[in-house]
């Protein structure tokens, strides 16, 4: 397990130098799907380490998603579009929303804390849906301009933009990989072992928690801010529970408990989207089926069953 | 001094009353082994001293500090550990990993590698927990709590279900633990139990029945007839 793990990263470099080149060869709608796929591979990342390595399954996710992106949205409709102050606030806002409700939502666990996240996700939707003058309303907000970074290239651009996010998504990895991995990473997957062994040996499980669910939101936010930017638009929708089943789909179709599986949960459900819809009306089926299969055949995830197949076949050589 | 003092614990689940106004003093570097018949409060003892239930009444006092109201890990950061009756591991990590969460950090004697060395499971280090047989996962119950350098231990009958040799094991952990920990040990092995133990405290429905020397209580009659008695 450890060794499978150490070898991650060599994988990560391998699969970021792939997607650096990707742009290249791919057509304009190609690359939109794949830019697409970071930016949700991102948010997916972020429910992962609540959902893999804390074991909370939120269905408020979609929250810190969107008000990251509606904190851009509203910045822009300010004539303020910097993206530096952008991205702070757009991670910070998020961040600050998790540090109150995950005040409020952490005093349950298991199916009520599934239930508390929903409640409170859905009176964020409610909100926003009702606070038109800030929000738009259920119209959402229109004509986000993409960022301005002051820098000699323009992010209309779609290969630039998709850089942009590839830089910030490679980043982002980077940093989960390495908290998940720090004492305290570990700490919060012995949370999800065992709480009550946890707390015998000293850890204020709480916090750690705590500490899991705020920096989900803060990631989740950053994911807001450039769906944001790459969509131009925004509504309550994305604030939605449908948002954050979507989310929840793409960590369990990737592998709980990979980091990385949720981006290739991300991507299938992304690229399936979009292929099957392009052939048929009723793709919604189809995708329905495409997950029951999944749960029924594949429990680990797709990245977490090749896991657990490799590491079988080490064990019989 | 006193490793841990208790004030009139009493504990209803409901109209049941687990704890019935326990008062009990285990002086430092004692072994004191806490008996009695099935539902007699042993684990409810155990688990109010370590803050997992709240008490209804009563006080708490480990090395004198009153701990009644801390959460479990702050008693734990006090130098209270415990093994559970049934094991409580974090069985999808390696033992290396189970042992590096159970050590303090930059309180710890030792590294976690010493740790095991010492123990001798060093060279189980990088399986993960879940593949050890029960046995195996009896004693990794005891080196966790071990591992957090305690100085008072309480063990919930740490050879339940182990065969004679694993037993043996166990028993030898733990006669040769320091004396600088204080040990409270619950356990239906009346060998463990007397060979172990400086002094028994008997529980009965809640109440403590006895409490004394191990001869004394091999010959207290109430003893006899409620929980020894089917041994004679």
């Amino acid at each position: 397990m450890h060794r499978m793990l150490t070898k991650y990263p060599i994988w990560g470099g391998l699969l970021l130098l792939a997607l650096f080149i990707l742009p290249l060869l791919l057509s304009p709608y190609g690359l939109s799907l794949l830019t697409q796929v970071l930016i949700f591979g991102l948010f997916a990342m972020s429910l992962d380490l609540l959902m893999g390595y804390t074991g909370l399954v939120s269905f408020n996710h979609a929250t810190y998603f969107g008000v990251g992106a509606y904190t851009v949205a509203i910045l822009a409709g300010l004539g303020l579009n910097n993206f530096w102050l952008s991205l702070v606030l757009g991670i910070s806002i998020p961040v600050l929303l998790a540090l109150l409700l995950g005040l409020l939502v952490l005093r349950s666990s298991g199916p009520y804390f599934l239930m508390i996240t929903l409640a409170f996700g859905q009176m964020i939707f409610a909100l926003a849906w009702r606070w038109r003058t800030i929000t738009g309303g259920d119209d959402g907000l229109a004509g986000i301009p993409r960022p301005d970074l002051g820098l000699p290239m323009s992010m209309w651009k779609a290969q630039n933009f998709y850089y942009l996010v590839l830089v910030f998504f490679a980043f982002a990895c980077l940093i989960l990989w390495k908290f998940i991995h720090s004492r305290l990473g570990k700490a919060i997957v012995g949370v999800r072992e065992s709480e009550t062994r946890m707390q015998a040996l000293g850890h204020n499980t709480w916090g750690l928690k705590y500490l899991s669910y705020i920096v989900a939101g803060g990631f989740a936010g950053l994911a807001g801010v450039f769906y944001v930017y790459f969509n131009g638009f925004i509504s309550p929708q994305e604030l939605n529970w449908t948002m954050s089943g979507q989310v929840i789909l793409m960590v369990i179709i990737g592998g709980a408990g990979t980091l990385f599986g949720p981006v290739v949960g991300a991507g299938m459900i992304i690229i399936l989207q979009n292929l099957i819809s392009s052939h048929t009306e009723r793709w919604p089926i189809s995708m329905g089926i495409i997950f029951i299969l999944c749960v029924m055949y594949l429990r680990d995830g797709v990245v977490g069953s090749a896991l657990k197949l490799r590491k079988k076949g080490r064990g019989n050589l | 001094m006193k490793a841990l003092e208790t004030k009139s614990l009493t504990k209803h689940f409901g109209g049941l009353a687990v704890l019935q106004d326990i008062s009990m003093t285990v002086e430092v570097g004692e072994r004191r082994a806490i008996i009695g018949p099935n539902g007699a409060g042993k684990t409810t003892f155990f688990n109010t001293i370590s803050g997992v239930i709240k008490p209804n009444a009563g006080e708490i006092f480990v090395f004198g500090d009153k701990v009644t109201q801390l959460p479990p890990f702050r008693r734990a950061r006090l130098g209270l550990a415990r093994t559970f009756q049934q094991n409580n591991l974090f069985v999808n990590l390696s033992l290396l990993d189970n042992i590096n969460l159970a050590m303090p950090p930059n309180q710890a004697k030792m590294t976690p590698r010493d740790f095991l060395d010492n123990w001798g499971w060093w060279d189980k280090s990088t399986i993960p927990v879940k593949e050890f047989s029960y046995g195996e996962q009896r004693q990794v119950e005891l080196l966790l709590a071990l591992a957090q350098s305690p100085r008072l231990l309480l063990l919930d009958e740490p050879t339940a279900g182990m065969s004679s040799v694993e037993t043996n094991k166990i028993t030898t952990m733990i006669r040769n633990l320091s004396r600088e920990i204080t040990v409270l040990i619950i356990e239906h092995d009346m060998d463990v139990v007397f060979d172990f133990a400086d002094r028994i405290t008997v529980l009965n429905y809640g109440r403590v029945l006895f409490e004394g020397a191990k001869d004394e209580v091999r010959s207290d009659e109430r003893v006899k007839e409620v929980y020894l008695g089917s041994v004679d």
